[in-house]
């Protein structure tokens, strides 16, 4: 008992230290300047929160080993027994999937570009879902790609006139060349190593965008890139050969996001399916096999090189897609859009999501871009609770939201496959 | 042994150095392995065993010496310089190791079918077929299935064909190494300790698979310690000490060379730490 009070003061005394100047110390605007106003009930407040918070938590932590393991394991082990893998994929997948097509019809305008933004980094997140969750390849820099994308599709744009449908599939092309680039020199690094060259490459195409002005306009972007049309018919104006003239109704902006909406749905359930069945595929199961022991898998007479190559081209190019898609919707792109802090927020979707989980990567984005969406009004405590979030998200389900890991192919009935006998790849 | 005149060896090690900075680890090693037979190495721990085997299926390139494996159909593959995945995938060379490598977080059936990856992928067209789901590579994968239930089934384990490969007992876990290995259709199976942690009856049925295997016209070459079964179903066994060759023919030849006892028993100052390897387990 003592030493759990030892415990909480000690708990007390960590976080005086730090709230004691961080909240305890405020400046306000005075006359001829600032003044510094202290706060010492507030941080007494904080302080004694975690006192008493933490000695909640060793009492809770206590009970828990004594007996309570023996009611509280069981029965979130029970839980998911009772609910295989299988059975609320089946049913979640479907009604998300169902959410995601009425969207647009239910929600005004403000939701519909949140949706938006959730379906890119899905999207994102299913792209580098291959290259991590699959291949077990730790890479830093995908937003490299996206970037690569996003500038391809500008570019082609500015310069051959092309429409979004033609440049698309370049745009695509060209991450996939990118990462296959990028790819030959670093593939044999592993783990950490990887990590860190693919982080410099992800730094490395950014700073080359800021740079090369006469290019990519350097910091000042590239602006007026044409808006997608829908087999020809323009969003914008009235009349003739515009999608509100076409099917006469009243022209409305509404219109353009509801059609990015549905574009960006349709590329990312694109991207779901090719991930989906290329991990049926001899192809999918050579990735998920080089995450599991790439020596026994070249033993067994598979080409380590062009495997992980493949992988890194097929994220690659999905982040492309998205790429192209980013630049279409915002119109106006700069090398701002491409920090590795989108690097950053996509690994984290898909590690929170659960490796290898496709609809535990929908979830995460969700979670995570949605919710930090709505809490923008708490935009100082945002990064706190985030944060937070994640601590406790890791504490508790280490191996991400949905852990398990479903067999490609199966005699019988498929079984899922508990993530402790799962590796988390090395590079 | 003679060399048939019409047939060249399977296999075929010349003057094999194998240097790790100032360690010697493969000393001049010569040997020949005959095909459809059962070629053992043995010798006591650190003889350099494992490295001979890692330098014929690719996982180390030899310092010197060459290293040459002759197809039933007069090809020739210099496994000393072929590169690691061709070993198995041209040469037709498939090993096991000694702590089992499974791919634990996948299904039985899938190791077996990750084994035959390069023929499916052939099929599918390099993904495009099969992304549109053809039926040339529908067949090929069910093919691919059958294969790998023949296997299931000769090792026992079709029932737990959908669990995890690393849920398997050890024993099991070793036998599907085999398995997965064979599933590559190899001309010469290396396997690295195959007895290693099993008891005596999972030996008895290992030794009756090996036995199974050379009968269907895969040859073998096998290191061991368990010399009951060394002895019982090799045809042909060298055995190395500190990296050099100090014996090499059939088993009852090799049992009564006073070298190999020397070499097990131990003289002088190691001893000690060799008498572990009894003489009645040798016999």
């Amino acid at each position: 008992m003592s030493a759990a009070f030892r415990d909480a003061f000690l708990s007390a005394l960590v976080s005086l230290g730090l709230f004691g100047p961080i909240v305890g110390l405020q400046t306000v605007p005075a006359p001829g300047g600032l003044a510094l106003r202290m706060r010492p009930v507030l941080v007494g407040v904080l302080v004694a929160l975690v006192f008493f918070g933490r000695l909640l938590f060793l009492a809770f932590w206590q009970m828990r080993r004594a007996g309570g393991a023996k009611t509280f394991q069981p029965l979130l082990s029970a839980i998911e027994k009772a609910v295989p893998l299988r059975q609320t994929g089946r049913f979640v997948a479907p009604l998300l999937l169902l959410l995601a097509l009425i969207w647009p019809f239910v929600v005004g305008r403000y939701y519909l570009d949140l949706g938006i933004l959730v379906l890119t980094y899905v999207m994102l997140g299913w792209g580098l879902n291959v290259v991590v969750g699959l291949a077990g390849l730790l890479d830093l820099g995908y937003v490299a790609f996206y970037a690569v994308g996003a500038y391809s599709y500008a570019l082609l744009a500015q310069f051959t006139g092309l429409g979004f449908w033609a440049c698309l599939p370049i745009s695509g092309l060209l991450a996939a060349l990118w990462g296959i680039t990028l790819g030959f020199p670093v593939l044999r690094l592993r783990g950490d190593y990887l990590a860190i060259v693919t982080l410099a490459f992800g730094e490395i195409i950014r700073i080359v965008l800021l740079n090369w002005v006469s290019l990519t306009g350097g910091p000042n972007g590239i602006s007026g890139i044409p808006r997608p049309t829908l087999f020809g018919l323009s969003f914008s104006g009235d009349g003739p050969g515009t999608f509100a003239g076409f099917f006469h109704l009243e022209p409305s902006p509404i219109h353009r996001i509801v059609f990015l909406y549905y574009v960006i749905l349709g590329l990312a359930l694109l991207t779901n399916l090719v991930a989906i069945r290329l991990r049926r595929m001899p192809l999918g199961r050579a990735w998920e096999a080089l995450r599991e022991d790439e020596i026994a898998s070249r033993s067994l007479g598979i080409n380590i090189t062009i495997t992980k190559l493949t992988a890194f081209a097929v994220g690659a190019c999905f982040g492309g897609f998205a790429g192209a898609f980013f630049a279409t919707r915002q119109g106006f792109i700069s090398p701002e859009s491409f920090t590795f802090m989108e690097s950053a927020t996509v690994l984290a979707i898909v590690v929170l999501g659960g490796l290898g989980s496709q609809l535990g990567v929908a979830l995460a984005a969700i979670v995570m871009i949605g919710g930090s969406e709505l809490f923008r009004e708490f935009a100082d405590y945002r990064m706190l609770v985030f944060g937070l979030a994640l601590v406790v998200m890791m504490a508790v389900r280490p191996r991400g939201l949905v852990a398990t890991r479903r067999p490609s192919i199966s005699l019988g009935a498929a079984r899922a496959i508990s993530a402790e006998m799962v590796a988390q790849g090395r590079g | 042994m003679t060399k048939p005149a019409a047939m060249p060896w399977l296999l075929c090690v010349e003057n094999l150095m194998m240097r790790f900075g100032g360690l010697t680890a493969v000393d001049h090693l010569s040997f020949n392995a005959e095909r459809g037979q059962i070629t053992a190495i043995i010798g006591p721990n650190g003889a350099g065993k494992t490295t001979v085997f890692n330098c014929i299926t690719g996982f180390y390139r030899p310092t010197s010496g060459t290293i040459l494996l002759t197809h039933p159909n007069g090809a020739e593959y210099r496994l000393d310089q072929l590169r690691g995945d061709h070993i198995n995938r041209r040469a037709g060379v498939a090993r096991t190791f000694q702590n089992v490598r499974l791919f634990a977080g996948m299904t039985v059936l899938e190791n077996l079918l990750v084994a035959q990856h390069n023929r499916l992928m052939a099929a599918s067209g390099f993904g495009i077929r099969a992304l549109f789901g053809s039926g040339r590579y529908r067949r090929a994968e069910q093919e691919a299935i059958d294969r790998a239930k023949f296997w299931l089934d000769r090792i026992g384990l079709l029932a737990r064909a959908d669990d995890p490969a690393g849920a398997l007992p050890y024993g099991a876990q070793r036998q599907l190494e085999i398995a997965r290995a064979m599933c590559t259709e190899p001309i010469l199976l290396c396997l690295d300790e195959p007895a290693a942690g099993l008891n005596p009856r999972e030996t008895e049925d290992l030794g009756a698979l090996l036995l199974q295997i050379r009968a269907e016209g895969c040859s073998l070459l096998l290191i061991e310690h368990d010399m009951k079964m060394v002895m019982q179903i090799s045809d042909h066994i060298i055995v190395l000490d500190h990296g050099r060759k100090i014996s090499d023919g059939p088993p009852a030849m090799v049992r009564a060379d006073p070298k190999v006892i020397s070499a097990y028993l131990g003289e002088g100052e190691d001893s000690e730490e060799q008498t572990e390897l009894s003489l009645e387990q040798k016999a």
